[in-house]
């Protein structure tokens, strides 16, 4: 490979130069600064500006918006009324659904992943390949097979369907996050409880979930997040009006011909809103939950 | 873009903002409940299996059994008639024949081909470059990288919706933009054409994948030290030249893992594609997992929907096989 000359070439340059201080960390090349900040945001604002776009056109007037201003001067809500009147339960039922899909994925991921990070049991690494093989199969081969499955068992457009199949968007990931935040979790703790007479269950529900609290609510809010998102199982496990999450409405609207603009992308914003939560929110989290390191 | 790219994104962040894992590694504990012989040693296992079972069980019942049941379905004549009379006929591999067969088969083929090559090109060489601009520390670079998550962490359907009017052909913003520069004579139709449906699709696949692509190469950027591009400096290699002799070659393996995934999520991509085009017009921008959702849901041929989500698995399955080995390898780097 071409780069050997400069790996060969690194400790010879190392010993002639004395090494700098960590805090002295400045990136080679061209001076950073300003320009460079003002060339970020440039950057940001295009690749924004579609959510900019969504925002601006769910303040327009409502009705046959042929063209929309590119500032929303005069802020106009109707889109909102509009949407909340429409899709209003619609986001009642996709807010069951992810808050039903958070409990359930971390009911199951928490315990699955307290044992991989802390047992050392045989097939723990059938499970981790079993884990990531789920992530190679196609959504639309599960929703499938599951349409037939829920026709017979009764669970189509059933909230307690729903829920179970939303959660295979975040149970995966759910256990694989948990897994990693705990493994920074001082096993010194679990053992000296269990030496004090505690029994897993104790240990697990006392010791393991309030230390790993922060890997929790990380799980927990991206598992929101996917199952509030679902799209597939909402299109393919629900045939009637009867249970309908907001991402389905908001197909619905924009699968006929649109002459309302403002209050679909009213919708969209609406739905989109826990992302915009998350995203202020769990970077916190995911910095608190390694930083704390568990125990001290 | 799937949940697996979620725990990459936030255990990329973990790397960047922790240290290093400290204290006791994992073995000890277990070396300690390992000491027990026999029965005890037995039930402590059983113990610990308790806490496996449920996302087993879970992993069976919604990853397991799905494969399963669709590998069955697809050798059957499952089709609306099934759900009334509950017969379904062993039919062989007719339903593998009629789907390879049909004419939409070869333009899903490649359409699949065109979008997965054209979005994972387009969102990496985007990321690569977001990414090595972010390396440089200024004022608000972090936060102005973690606001451009924001495209990735949105519905799918809520970009689908805001970017089908921004390509609106009579209304949309990039057409107004376009006719504003003078750069087109009038409305693009950007979605309802047949030569333009999947560029657009790409397109608007592009803009969702580059946060992805963003965080994990600068997640693979920040493990590459800075004393080696000090060195290349010395040797003369900067600018482009250290990009190519230091930062590529050792941004190799996590350019895989970035590639591979990428392509793995992208074959199953459905609900933007749908949002926006609905596969088409006339089939345009059809792939082989929307087809498969047409088929099933829409024509309520199970059999050969199934079928052609077999393909589709078997596709994703090549490459998660080189995903395999390609973090194996950047294992053993």
């Amino acid at each position: 490979m071409s780069t050997v000359s400069i790996r060969e070439g690194t400790p010879t340059a190392g010993r002639l130069r004395p090494r700098k201080p960590v805090t002295e960390r400045v990136p080679v090349g061209r001076p950073s600064g300003l320009p460079n900040t003002a060339l970020g945001i440039l950057f940001l604002a295009i690749m924004l500006f579609p959510v900019y776009w969504m925002v601006n056109a769910s303040l327009q007037p409502n009705g046959t918006t042929i063209q929309a201003t590119w500032f929303p001067i005069h802020p106009d809500f109707s889109g909102y009324a509009t949407a909340l009147t429409q899709q209003g339960q619609n986001l009642g039922t996709s807010l069951i659904v992810a808050v039903g899909s958070v409990v359930v994925s971390l009911a199951i991921a928490a315990p699955a992943a307290y044992a991989l990070s802390h047992f050392k049991v045989r097939g723990t690494n059938i499970v981790l390949f079993g884990i990531l093989i789920s992530q190679m199969i196609p959504g639309i081969v599960v929703a499938n097979a599951l349409y037939t499955a829920y026709n017979d068992l009764g669970l189509l457009n059933t909230i307690g369907g729903l829920i179970l199949a939303d959660s295979s968007h975040g149970i995966p990931f759910a256990i694989l996050i948990i897994r990693a935040l705990m493994g920074s979790m001082q096993s010194s703790i679990i053992e000296a409880a269990r030496v004090d007479g505690a029994g897993h269950v104790r240990v697990f529900w006392s010791i393991v979930l309030p230390v790993s609290r922060n890997a929790l609510i990380t799980a927990g809010l991206f598992t929101f997040l996917f199952a509030w998102s679902d799209f597939l199982f909402a299109l393919t496990l629900t045939t009637t009006d009867a249970v309908r999450p907001v991402t389905l409405g908001l197909y619905q609207y924009i699968g006929s011909y649109v002459t309302d603009w403002s209050s679909v992308m009213a919708t969209a914003v609406l739905a989109s809103l826990p992302a915009v939560v998350l995203l202020l929110v769990a970077q916190k989290f995911v910095a608190a939950g390694t930083a704390s390191g568990a125990v001290k | 873009m799937g949940e697996l790219a979620a725990a990459e994104i936030a255990a990329a962040q973990r790397t960047t903002t922790a240290p290093a894992s400290r204290g006791p590694g994992r073995g000890e504990a277990s070396a300690e409940q390992a000491r027990p012989r026999g029965g005890r040693r037995r039930r402590e296992s059983v113990y610990q299996w308790a806490f496996l079972v449920p996302a087993v069980a879970y992993l069976i019942l919604f990853f397991g059994y799905p494969v399963v049941k669709n590998l069955v379905v697809s050798f059957q004549d499952y089709g609306t008639a099934t759900f009334y009379t509950g017969e379904a006929p062993w039919v062989g591999f007719a339903n593998y024949a009629k789907v390879l067969g049909s004419s939409i088969f070869t333009t899903a083929a490649l359409n699949t081909a065109l979008f997965t090559a054209g979005s994972i090109a387009g969102q990496f060489v985007i990321g690569l470059a977001l990414a090595v601009f972010f390396r440089k520390r200024f004022p608000l670079s972090g936060l102005l990288r973690s606001l451009l998550l924001l495209p990735w962490l949105l519905p799918l359907i809520a970009s689908g919706a805001v970017w089908k009017w921004i390509l609106d052909k009579d209304s949309g913003a990039l057409n107004q933009f376009l006719e504003a520069l003078h750069l087109v004579p009038n409305g693009v139709p950007w979605l309802t054409s047949t030569s333009l449906a999947l560029v657009a699709v790409v397109g608007v696949n592009v803009w969702i994948g580059i946060p992805f692509n963003v965080t994990i190469l600068y997640g693979g950027l920040q493990d590459i030290p800075d004393e080696l591009y000090e060195a290349a400096a010395l040797d003369g290699a900067t600018g482009w030249r250290a990009f190519r002799h230091v930062t590529w070659p050792l941004l190799r393996p996590v350019v895989n893992v970035v590639l591979v995934l990428g392509v793995v999520y992208t074959l199953k991509v459905l609900d933007i594609i749908l949002a926006l085009t609905g596969g088409g017009p006339a089939n345009s921008s059809q792939t082989i997992a929307t087809e498969s959702y047409a088929l099933s849901f829409q024509e309520f041929r199970f059999g050969e929907g199934s079928a052609l989500g077999n393909i589709l698995v078997l596709i994703s399955l090549v490459f998660a096989l080189i995903y395999l080995r390609a973090s194996r390898r950047g294992v053993e780097d």
